[in-house]
């Protein structure tokens, strides 16, 4: 069959130097018909200017709401081996560490009863595997489960959540991303695996404030590692530095957004005044050898981050500027709880987190979820005086 | 029955010995060469990641290949980044060069770290979404064969990151990219009363609306929609498929710049609207590569080192981006939707 199928289009996508996902489609297509009639349906997507996939249906598998997302093709009469091709979302380990041997079995997996067409990874950190009948999805489950993978989220429960690399490789990282990526995600199996709430919920964990998961533009919860205390300065390494040619004064004092550090070039050393540090990271990305991290180390716990539908996109807030961040992560997980029954009870059919903060007031959401208000959580207080006072604290 | 809820594997048994034994020990990291970082423990011991592209869309052979570059130079031991690459993973610096030469015999791309530009971050597209309004890994390969150059490269004013979403529901987050290369609908739905009246819930969909432009249509038992009020965010189509959302004379890509996560130096940032349009053109959408080009281009010429391109814009002015851009500016560069007061200039200051 692949030799029958035409693909004037799509073949230009296999010149140029990047590695291209359409040779990786016809690799697929010589040991699938579904893969190949996927090249097919794509191409003519190429000529129609449009999509060819119809609005999903309820697919899934014994014992879960979601982890799988059912896919019908709008022209199944032409490509038949895509009248179902359903999308599993399997779970993927903390920091997208893997053996060998692990990698194998997916794959193994996989063709045995889907296209053999992957994403590693999907946007939200899970495998993604991209096309199977409904008929597959149970044994594919059952197989995964026996070999030790579970399903991730999808529809309006916990997405499955996911970290940046933290301690396993960087020195950066201010408490155990991988530790609790793991340990939440064991701890809201339910949450994860049976949709519940108004709309979806990502958490995403980064080891500092560089956040190179993104947590803090499109997580709902996101968990992003810093200090309390001072940032550790290294005179001799400083020395070094200076000594190899960096301009620390221009590179990294005058970079500085709160003008916390200065540096005397006749001693080449470098100083911090404490209390002007923002823990902003630029210093330790420029001197990584000279500079780290304090020593009373955890996350600020932020939330309500999106990406922009509906109500335009929002970046996480400020909601606890300061969490110690070790097993059993009890008091991040008793918040989580507080707030998910407060969301859960208070927003609307599609509306994330942040936008029921915004449509309810921020002070409304403290008081509800017991969490006390702190200059931390806002730029600059606000400029109109239309408080919304409590009735106790008004004279009768 | 297979057992349900056992959560995912557990990451510990995926990683190399050299990271198990210096676990939370690290102390420093170099950039060896572009795409090699270098980390070292404070027992001395050091772990080479070797960065490479990938498709990200890739069959199970593609895995199965990578499988063997890591088994033959790196213990069998590998991991994925949030944006896509593979790292090679070994703590033998004679292994080093070897791979990045079997890497590059299997034209895996060897870069992405530091001050370069990274993997793009993308969506489904038309291989396999229901609401998108471009492809996404056809614009993503386009743009990366166009940039190619920039992924191997280290010397660039900072970090470089773009990202691509098929729709604006953005299921890839690209709102807080340098650079955002965005699908787009300009038409409102066209609805089909025969589908939602046969299992649309009513009430639902027009509070899905976030203009208010959909009304309830007793008289059909479906809806009619204010077409003025639309600005075509297909979250309707999300909730019924009565809403056909795509138009292929319509749809296209918005391009929009400037964002960044990273708190360091200024807060984190969203990407802001420069192109409001531009028209899908497959198979390799030359108008979106030449604009993301240009972009990446001024960029390079005018920015400081140390610049990300959202810090950059802000030194100059946007004023002077849409200048030294050459990229028209017009009235749907400015925010008329929610949020839209913050950006209108209240300062006598501008520049020209």
């Amino acid at each position: 069959m692949p030799d029958e199928r035409k693909t004037p289009q799509l073949d230009e996508l296999e010149k140029g130097p990047w590695p291209s996902f359409v040779t990786e489609m016809k690799r697929a297509a010589e040991k699938n018909p579904a893969a190949d009639d996927l090249l097919g349906l794509l191409e003519r997507s190429y000529e129609d200017k449009t999509g060819h996939w119809k609005h999903g249906g309820i697919v899934g598998v014994r014992g879960y709401g979601g982890g799988v997302i059912g896919r019908y093709t709008d022209l199944a009469e032409e490509f038949t081996n895509l009248k179902e091709f359903h999308t599993m979302r399997i779970n993927h380990p903390s920091g997208w560490f893997y053996t060998t041997d692990a990698l194998r079995e997916i794959c193994d997996i996989w063709e045995k009863h889907g296209s053999g067409l992957t994403n590693f990874h999907g946007s939200t950190g899970d495998i993604i595997l991209l096309g199977t009948k409904t008929a597959e999805l149970q044994p594919t489950f059952d197989e995964f489960s026996d070999a030790g993978y579970d399903l991730g989220g999808s529809g309006s429960d916990l997405r499955s959540p996911s970290c940046c690399v933290g301690p396993a490789r960087c020195e950066h990282a201010c408490f155990d991303t991988l530790d609790m990526c793991y340990d939440i995600t064991n701890e809201f199996q339910d949450e994860l695996h049976r949709p519940m709430w108004p709309y979806k919920f990502k958490i995403k964990m980064s080891g500092c404030a560089n956040d190179c998961v993104a947590a803090i533009a499109r997580a709902d919860c996101s968990v992003i590692g810093t200090w309390r205390d001072t940032i550790i300065i290294d005179q001799d390494e400083v020395k070094k530095y200076a000594e190899s040619g960096m301009n620390i004064q221009r590179e990294v004092c005058d970079k500085c957004p709160t003008r916390a550090l200065e540096f005397d070039t006749v001693k080449k050393e470098l100083t911090v005044m404490p209390e002007d540090c923002s823990r902003c990271m630029h210093c330790i990305n420029m001197m990584p050898k000279a500079v780290r991290p304090g020593q009373e180390k955890g996350a600020t716990i932020l939330m309500g981050g999106k990406s922009t539908i509906v109500k335009s996109a929002f970046m996480s807030w400020v909601i606890v500027p300061f969490m110690k961040m070790e097993p059993p992560y009890e008091e991040f997980k008793d918040l989580m709880r507080r707030v998910w029954d407060w969301w859960d009870e208070n927003g609307k059919t599609r509306e994330r987190l942040g936008e029921l903060i915004f449509r309810v007031g921020m002070g409304t959401f403290l008081r509800e979820v017991g969490l006390p208000p702190v200059p931390q959580m806002v730029f600059r207080p606000r400029a109109n005086p239309y408080v919304f006072w409590p009735e106790d604290e008004i004279n009768k | 029955m297979a057992k349900t809820d056992i959560g995912p594997p557990d990451y510990r048994k995926y990683l190399p010995p050299v990271i198990k034994e210096n676990y939370g020990q690290w102390q420093y990291h170099e950039k060896v060469k572009p795409g090699v970082l270098k980390h070292v423990a404070e027992s001395g011991d050091e772990l080479y990641s070797i960065r490479v592209g990938s498709p990200r869309l890739v069959s199970i052979d593609f895995i199965r290949d990578i499988c063997a570059l890591a088994d033959e130079y790196c213990g069998g031991y590998l991991r994925f980044t949030s944006r896509n690459n593979i790292e090679f993973l070994t703590d033998d610096a004679a292994k080093v060069e070897p791979l990045i030469e079997a890497c590059r015999a299997k034209g895996l791309p060897v870069g992405g770290t530091g001050r370069a530009l990274s993997n793009i971050v993308h969506t489904q597209g038309w291989v396999h979404c229901h609401t998108p309004a471009t492809d996404a890994s056809g614009i993503v390969k386009a743009v990366m064969d166009d940039l190619y150059e920039y992924f191997g490269r280290d010397d660039l004013p900072a970090k470089l990151k773009i990202a691509m979403a098929c729709c604006l529901n953005m299921c890839g987050a690209v709102h807080c990219s340098d650079i955002a290369i965005l699908g787009v609908h300009r038409t409102p739905p066209v609805i089909r009363h025969e589908i939602i009246q046969k299992g649309t819930e009513i009430p639902s969909l027009v509070a899905s609306c976030p203009t208010g432009a959909i009304r309830p249509d007793p008289k059909n038992k479906s809806v009619a929609v204010k077409e003025e009020k639309c600005m075509y965010c297909g979250n309707c189509y999300t909730m019924s498929p009565g809403m056909q959302i795509m138009d292929a004379e319509n749809d296209g890509v918005a391009i929009l710049v400037g964002g960044k996560v990273s708190n360091a130096r200024t807060a984190p940032s969203f990407s802001r609207l420069v192109i409001p349009f531009l028209p899908n053109n497959p198979p390799r959408w030359p108008e979106v590569t030449d604009a993301v080009r240009n972009i990446v281009e001024t960029w390079l010429k005018y920015a400081r080192s140390g610049e990300r391109m959202g810090e950059w814009i802000e030194r100059i002015g946007w004023e002077r981006f849409f200048t030294l851009a050459n990229i028209p500016f017009s009235d749907k560069c400015i925010d008329d939707y929610i949020f839209s007061r913050e950006t209108f200039r209240t300062t006598a200051a501008f520049k020209y």
